[in-house]
Formats: C-alpha cells, structure tokens, sequence
C-alpha cells in the first residue's frame, strides 16, 4: 500500500474518471472546505469511484438544510457530509453564560438532531457527521474533568451524545475525527497559522487521511468491506518458527516481544467475534501449526476461532485460492497478513486483489501500522456476524460429508434440508438490508438497500417480500436467500431483487424459491412472472439463473407464465 | 545560502507542487504573474517550503507577502 499525499490526489484531479462509478456527495461545512473536497474527489481515483462533489459555500449548514428550495437539495446527494469544527464549536461555547455551559451539549445535540431530520424529510440519502477533536482550552486545568461546565467536559459528552443518536438513526454515521487526533496527535490535525489566514481547519497532510476514513465509510456502506482476515504464524502471530524451536520456545504472551503478538492475537480474536472470518495459511507441518493452538496456555487464538486453516508447503498463492474457493468470498474482500516480504509479493503478484500490508520489520509495530490502515470499516453489526466463524466451520464439514456421496441427490437428500419462508419483518431486516449490500455473485439485479429502504418495502403494499431461512442437520445457514416482487401491472410480479448467499449454492434453494415465488404470485392472483439479469463484474454466475430454471427469454427480461408452471423438484422442506 | 540560491529551491517547489513545468520565477513574481497560483494553492507551496527548508513561518508573514522577492527574504531571515 503506497503513501498517499495531499499532492498526489490533487494530481488525480486531471484523470479520467469516466469509467467508475458515481457516487453523489454533498460537502456542508462551517470551516473552508475546498481542500478536504479536491482530496476526496482525488482519492475517488484511488478506489475508482467518481464522486461528483457539491460543495456548499463557506458557513451554510444551516442555511442549506433548513431551506427546502436550497441548492443543497436540488443536487439530491447519496451522501452529505457534515463538518462542523472545534474552533467555532468553541466560538459559540465562549459566548454562553454560566448557567448555559452545562446544557451546552444539550443544545448541539439537538442541532444535529434537527438537521438529520431536515435533511430526511427531503432526501433519500445517507448522512456522515465529523465529530470533534478536543482540544485542552486550560481554562480549568485537569479539573474539567470533574466540571460540568468546562469546554473538554461539553465536547466530550457531545461526541458522547453524537454516538448515542447515531446508534438509533440508520443512516447517519460518524466520522471520527476524535479518534483520529488520538492516532496522529493535535499538531498534525490543525495548523491555526492556516486556519487564522484562510479558514482551512485540517492541516494539508491530514487531508489525504481524512478523505479516505470518509471514503471507507462510503465504500463500506456501497457493500464494499473486507469479510476474512488470514493469518501467517510463525513470526506473524507468534514470535519464533514453531517447527524449529518447538512450543515452549515461541513467544507470545507478558514476556518481551510475546506481548507484541499477543495485542495482534487480541486484535484478531475481537474481529472474528465481530464476523470476520479467520483463516491461516502457513508454510508448516499441519499437527505443528496446529499444536500452540490446542496447546499453548497463552495463545489467544483457539483453533475453533479459525475458520479455515491450511498449513502445508504448497505456495501460499495456491493456497490463499483454495481458501477463497472454500469461503465462496471475494478476494478484494481478503486480507492477508505476513511477516515475510517474500510471500507478501507472490501473494500480491499472483492474486491482486487480496489486501497485503506492508507489515514493518519490527513486531512491536505490527498494531500501530495495521491500526492505521482502518482495513476493516463496515456499516453494519448484526447477531449473524458474531457467529458466522461457527457457520463456516460447519461449512467445511459438509464438505467433508458431500466427499462421501458420489451421487449428488443422496448427498442433498442426507442433509435433511428444511427452510423457513417469511416475509421481511423487524426481526430479518437488518439482515436483509446486510445480504442486499453484501451479495455480489448470486445478485440478479444488485440493488443495494439500506435498513431505512427495507423498511419502507415492508409497508410498500405493491411489494411482495420473501426471506428465506435454511437449517440441515449439521446446524442453522440463517436467512440466506431473498426475493423483493414488485407488482408491475395487476397480473405480473416483477423480480425487483432475488439474491442467495454463496454458501447454500448447489443445494436446490433456487428451485424452492421459486415454487414459493409462484405460490405468491397465486395468492396475489398474477399469472405471470418476469425477471431481469442486470450485469456486473462479480455476477456472472447467475448469467443463466432464469434460463435454467425455465423462465423464456423476451427482450431484456424473462418471462414465466404461471400456467406453463411444474412444480421443481427439491430436497427442502417448507416449515 | 544565498538569495538567489533560496529563489532557485522555490522555484523547484512551485513547479512539483503547481505541477508546471515552464514556472519561472523570479523575486518580482506575484500570485497575479501564475494562473495555479490561488489562495487554496499558496497554503500548499507555504507547507511544501516550510518542509523543504526546514522552516516554520508565521501568520503575519503569510499575509505579508507581496511578491516571491519577500517570501525569500523571509526564507532567508529563518535560516539565518
């Protein structure tokens, strides 16, 4: 991963955009702007989307958003970016009497609350705040922290309260300039000689980090994040070569260099825990790799957190392609940590689009370099995610069982296969909203939908909502297919969204959603059903979905009629 | 380091960081002389300076400036 400057992105600014995707993004902000906005549109070049940038002028938050006619809304943004900064936060914090200081949080709060509501009144859009970066006004020393009505106490509970609204709205989100200040320290946030002379509240050399926190929060909102995470041992995440120095000579743990790797095994451990999948890939004998895993008193990692685990002497470029065959995920959704300079390349070279950082040379840091990268920003945290290692796991001994079968029907047949069919309801929705977002393979139209827009189909009374949940007898797949029906005329439904999650394909689910999608095209008395295949890059797989499951091609669309209609056979039991 | 060796490094640092190359300059220059020249692109060529030489200017002689002549002179004042 190069360094990116303020300079370079500002070069970007001359390239060709055309090919990308584009992606409206309106810029609100009470400091001057234009330089944080060259660098997001310059950083668009790096991620190859093509962010067309309204830019309010200076001071016009509230001029913008409250007035319904404004520029603001006719530009009808996907994104607004919000940037109020410290340096009038505090403007207006100075102006108050004392009585008013303690409210003084109370006060923004319900700023911003007005503003995301004005803003949903008119648009269909997400909305992305800064938060603050404190700064010490040494009015109280130390004491702020036990004063109601200190400046640090306010901006504190601000960004408190910011987080507390942000956790009930769906579509805003924060960009955490707080934390960021944390990472790189005041001084190279703000440069005051700059802000005094021309309002830039973000220094030059910032920008280019600030611009891509905002751009990973928007990538990862568009359904593009990083899903699995895997693992080097030797020297990667634990200190030592365990075939050579046996388990009770490799470091990790309180001692020395160990902690190093330990922080990383910490680090790793609360990523599965929040849905990453871990996998390891490690040039070894198998039962040494293995054995600080089931041995080793202070590994943090337990084998059960691995989802896959290849260690053999087969290039790792061979093996990372058998991991992502296992896992049926994207590579550009893998990360793939190494000490080794060597195999970091082969991987590059070979499979460009895992992510492979630059790892320093020293394991002490190993953590603050990884920190630095933000590779694992997402938009979303369901109950799914916590337990999809778990879910993989049981994936792969399926695989194992379907090895035993040599005819495919006897295998499906075995797996005593049963799902449930349901409409979209409070409970699937966010999940919903996750597989519209996540699925790029088995996606016929890609249509992406937030927790807001599923929301709304569920009370769209021209909708037909279906989500289906699959168990075997091996355990629970969770809801893994989704079908969105819109009614085009009174006779036909519309397949607006049909999308399957990898993991179920080659188990007939297709075909038992479709005899669902018949039945509800029965009851909703239409005699016809129409499909479309929308391409994308990542899509191929379904080229022939409606083909093979006897739909007729007419135009753009495909076509069922009702009465041609024989039930397909399948091995899934409605429940 | 003398004058006209300062205006021979800025010289360098306008044509990296305005990105053209036929940037001449010379102590008369001033921000009406060069298209790229804005107020947005003079915070870029200040950082770029104060980096190159090491520098640290302050707010009054970032306003003070009339030409390339008098930001030379204050390189020149700083690096003493």
């Amino acid at each position: 991963m190069k360094d990116i400057t303020f300079r370079s992105l500002k070069k970007n600014l001359k390239k060709d955009f055309s090919k990308f995707k584009k992606l409206k993004i309106a810029v609100l902000g009470d400091s001057a702007t234009q330089m944080y906005v060259q660098a997001l549109k310059g950083y668009g070049y790096e991620i190859e989307v093509d962010f067309e940038i309204f830019e309010a002028d200076y001071d016009q938050i509230e001029l913008q958003t409250f007035d319904p006619n404004s520029e603001f809304y006719e530009f009808k943004a996907d994104y607004v970016v919000v940037i109020y900064c410290i340096n009038k936060l505090y403007k207006k914090f100075g102006k108050l009497e004392n009585e008013e200081k303690s409210k003084f949080s109370d006060k923004i709060i319900f700023g911003f609350n007005a503003l995301q509501q004005a803003i949903n009144k008119s648009l269909n859009t997400k909305i992305i705040f800064f938060n603050f970066n404190e700064i010490n006004d040494s009015v109280f020393g130390n004491f702020a922290n036990k004063t109601e009505t200190s400046f640090i106490y306010q901006t504190r509970k601000i960004n408190f309260e910011l987080m507390d609204l942000a956790k009930d709205l769906k579509n805003v989100f924060i960009q955490d300039i707080s934390l960021l200040q944390s990472q790189y320290g005041a001084e190279a946030l703000m440069d005051n000689k700059f802000y005094v002379n021309t309002e830039l509240f973000f220094k030059i050399d910032i920008l280019p980090i600030i611009a891509k926190n905002t751009a990973d929060i928007i990538q990862s909102i568009e359904g593009k994040f990083k899903k699995c995470l895997i693992l080097d041992l030797d020297n990667t995440i634990w200190g030592g070569i365990i075939g050579d120095d046996g388990i009770e000579n490799i470091q990790i743990g309180d001692l020395g260099i160990g902690k190093a790797f330990t922080e990383l095994q910490i680090w790793a451990k609360l990523l599965k825990n929040r849905g990453i999948i871990l996998a390891v890939c490690s040039k070894n004998d198998e039962v040494n790799a293995k054995e600080p895993f089931e041995k080793h008193p202070e590994m943090i990692l337990r084998l059960d957190d691995i989802s896959v685990f290849v260690a053999n002497w087969d290039n790792k470029a061979d093996n990372i392609n058998y991991i992502q065959k296992v896992l049926n995920i994207g590579f550009d959704s893998m990360v793939f940590l190494d000490d080794n300079p060597f195999e970091r390349n082969m991987v590059r070279s070979h499979i460009a689009d895992v992510t492979v950082p630059e790892l320093p040379h020293d394991p002490a840091e190993y953590m603050t370099y990884i920190r630095s990268l933000n590779l694992f920003e997402t938009a979303s945290f369901t109950n799914e995610d916590e337990i999809r290692t778990s879910k993989y796991q049981v994936e792969a001994k399926r695989a194992v069982a379907q090895e035993k079968f040599v005819n495919e029907t006897d295998f499906l047949e075995s797996l005593e296969m049963e799902c449930k069919v349901e409409p979209f309801n409070k409970f699937n929705t966010p999940r919903v909203a996750q597989l519209t977002q996540r699925s790029n393979q088995f996606n016929l139209r890609t249509i992406r939908y937030s927790e807001q827009e599923v929301e709304t189909l569920r009370y769209d009374e021209s909708c037909v909502t279906r989500a289906y949940s699959l168990n075997d007898k091996y355990g629970e797949y969770g809801l893994i297919s989704l079908v969105i029906l819109k009614k085009s005329d009174p006779k036909t439904l519309f397949i607006d969204t049909w999308i399957m999650s990898c993991r179920v394909l080659k188990r007939d689910v297709d075909k038992f959603v479709l005899n669902t999608l018949v039945q509800a095209a029965h009851d909703n008395k239409c005699d016809t059903i129409i499909g479309e295949y929308i391409r994308t890059a990542k899509n191929s797989m379904v080229e022939n979905h409606y083909k093979d499951l006897g739909f007729s091609k007419e135009g753009d669309f495909w076509k069922l009629k009702l009465n041609k209609y024989k039930k397909m056979n399948c091995y899934i039991n409605k429940i | 380091m003398e004058k006209s060796d300062i205006l021979k490094e800025v010289n360098e640092i306008y044509i990296d960081e305005l990105d053209n190359d036929e940037i001449v300059l010379t102590f008369e220059t001033s921000a009406n002389d060069i298209d790229e020249w804005d107020s947005l692109s003079h915070v870029m060529l200040i950082v770029a300076i104060e980096k190159h030489f090491k520098v640290r200017f302050n707010s009054s002689e970032i306003r003070g400036w009339n030409n390339v002549g008098e930001m030379c002179d204050s390189i020149f004042n700083h690096i003493g």
